[in-house]
């Protein structure tokens, strides 16, 4: 496939590796943090890490929207779809993610839900025009690259006068996390995970550009290297952060230069302003509540917002206490760590949230990761 | 949910959609977050949504630049 099979070129990763090899003999170590799931769903999937000398390591981040979603909101979903008798609607990797009382959406849908899976949030309005006489609510997920889409559904529900359609929206921030992963206990007081560096979002920066993250790379002296996906991506991104520790910088460098500019997609920007404003707080899965890092429907658009229809409050629930998912999303386990990896719980039967969508940590290391731990065990 | 590849845009449809394909799967997306997307240029899609259009320039320059590591590295003589 053009533009994909060039960046998975097997002799340009050698030349990249020996090149990072070279330039990282520098006796000290190197921790980078990739903060999106894709960038782990990539480093795990084509075996970057076993391209890398030892003392270049790649931490896992929180950058995973089905990852961070809190249990708590998942029951909201499941209580609209079997108390309140709604048509919810959802993209697909959100279905199996564990929720109260050994629930999920999918169980929930066994126990007589109407919950459906959409592709596009443009599904769910073409379900709430079939469906007139059904309420219908969407449930909203994801960073930046998904923020759009839920922005223009619900401007086009509202230009046709839609009143059977209405949005829980969990619409999430990438720069606030990454702000908050550097204030963590763990990165500031203890040490316990150790940054040097951040490999930045692919699509998240398409939208909004790679301007948002001069600010922490200034202020927290972390270089950023906008990355793309594919394999070569990911180490040309991983030498440019070496480079940038050896000469001693922090700035934000941009390796996907093909789609994302400093400046970002303003149309998509505008319209996401449009409609959302910033919520005060709001709770992460294992990171707590994060101040200023989500989105909520403005007052103008209320009658579209579930929250506000439905009158819902947020409870927050605890997570199953076996689970690591907090400590993997802020990068201080690794999903071999949990007690339950692999034996309780696997991606057919997923006990925490990093298990599900194959950009989680857990579910990552499961496809294509624990092979070789085991070798390592038995050499 | 974010994993999303480069695809090309084979025909314009009504309300800013498009048919494109993607490494010879063809899908309808939405154009509707773009600007001044035509009929072969990539576009990144996510969710059903054209997030970008794909530079091809930049594509090209990037991928020079890993082909020249491998140069670098014989002109120094330093191979492994
Ligand atoms: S293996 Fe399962 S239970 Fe353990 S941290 Fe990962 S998702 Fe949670």
């Amino acid at each position: 496939m053009k533009y994909v099979d060039e960046f998975r070129d097997g002799k340009l990763a050698q030349n990249i590796a020996r090149t990072i090899a070279r330039e990282a003999s520098t006796g000290r170590s190197y921790r980078f943090m990739e903060f999106c799931g894709g960038h782990t769903h990539a480093i795990s999937r084509y075996g970057v890490a076993d391209f890398l000398p030892a003392n270049v390591r790649m931490i896992h981040g929180p950058g995973c929207p089905v990852c961070v979603l809190p249990v708590g909101r998942i029951d909201l979903a499941i209580g609209l779809a079997l108390e309140r008798g709604v048509t919810l609607c959802s993209y697909g990797d959100p279905l199996r993610v564990p929720a109260s009382g050994g629930l999920s959406l999918l169980k929930a849908r066994a126990r007589g839900g109407d919950i459906r899976m959409v592709y596009s949030a443009s599904d769910a309005l073409s379900i709430a025009r079939a469906n007139p006489e059904r309420e219908m609510v969407f449930l909203a997920i994801g960073f930046e690259t998904t923020t759009p889409p839920t922005a223009l559904l619900i401007k086009q529900a509202r230009a046709e006068g839609r009143n059977n359609l209405s949005v829980l929206c969990n619409h999430v921030l990438t720069p606030s996390a990454i702000m908050h992963i550097l204030q963590s206990p763990e990165v500031r007081e203890y040490g316990t995970v150790p940054l040097d560096g951040f490999i930045g979002p692919a699509h998240v920066s398409a939208v909004i550009g790679s301007r948002p993250y001069e600010h922490f790379a200034r202020e927290y002296r972390k270089p950023v290297v906008i990355s793309g996906f594919e394999p070569l991506d990911v180490m040309q991104s991983i030498l440019m952060l070496i480079r940038q520790i050896n000469d001693g910088r922090a700035e934000v460098e941009n390796e996907f230069s093909r789609a994302v500019t400093r400046e970002g997609n303003r149309k998509a920007q505008a319209l996401v302003a449009e409609v959302f404003e910033l919520r005060r707080t709001f709770e992460w899965r294992g990171l707590g509540e994060v101040p200023y890092s989500a989105l909520k429907i403005r007052a103008e658009y209320a009658a579209f917002d579930a929250e506000h229809r439905f009158g819902l409050r947020n409870t927050p629930v605890p997570d199953n206490p076996a689970c690591e998912c907090g400590a993997i999303l802020r990068g201080a386990r690794k999903p071999a760590d949990c007690k339950l990896f692999g034996a309780a719980c696997t991606p057919e039967n997923p006990m925490g949230s990093c298990m599900v969508s194959s950009e989680g940590a857990c579910a990552a290391h499961y496809a294509y990761g624990r092979f070789k731990d085991a070798e390592i065990v038995a050499a | 949910m974010c994993l999303a590849l480069p695809a090309r845009i084979i025909e314009l449809r009504e309300n800013e959609s498009a048919v494109v394909d993607l490494g010879g799967v063809r899908k309808e997306i939405s154009l509707a977050l773009v600007v001044g997307a035509e009929v072969g240029d990539y576009v990144i899609v996510h969710a059903g949504y054209a997030l970008s259009k794909l530079d091809t320039g930049e594509a090209e320059a990037t991928l020079r630049l890993f082909a020249e590591l491998g140069e670098a590295r014989a002109d120094t003589g330093n191979v492994p």
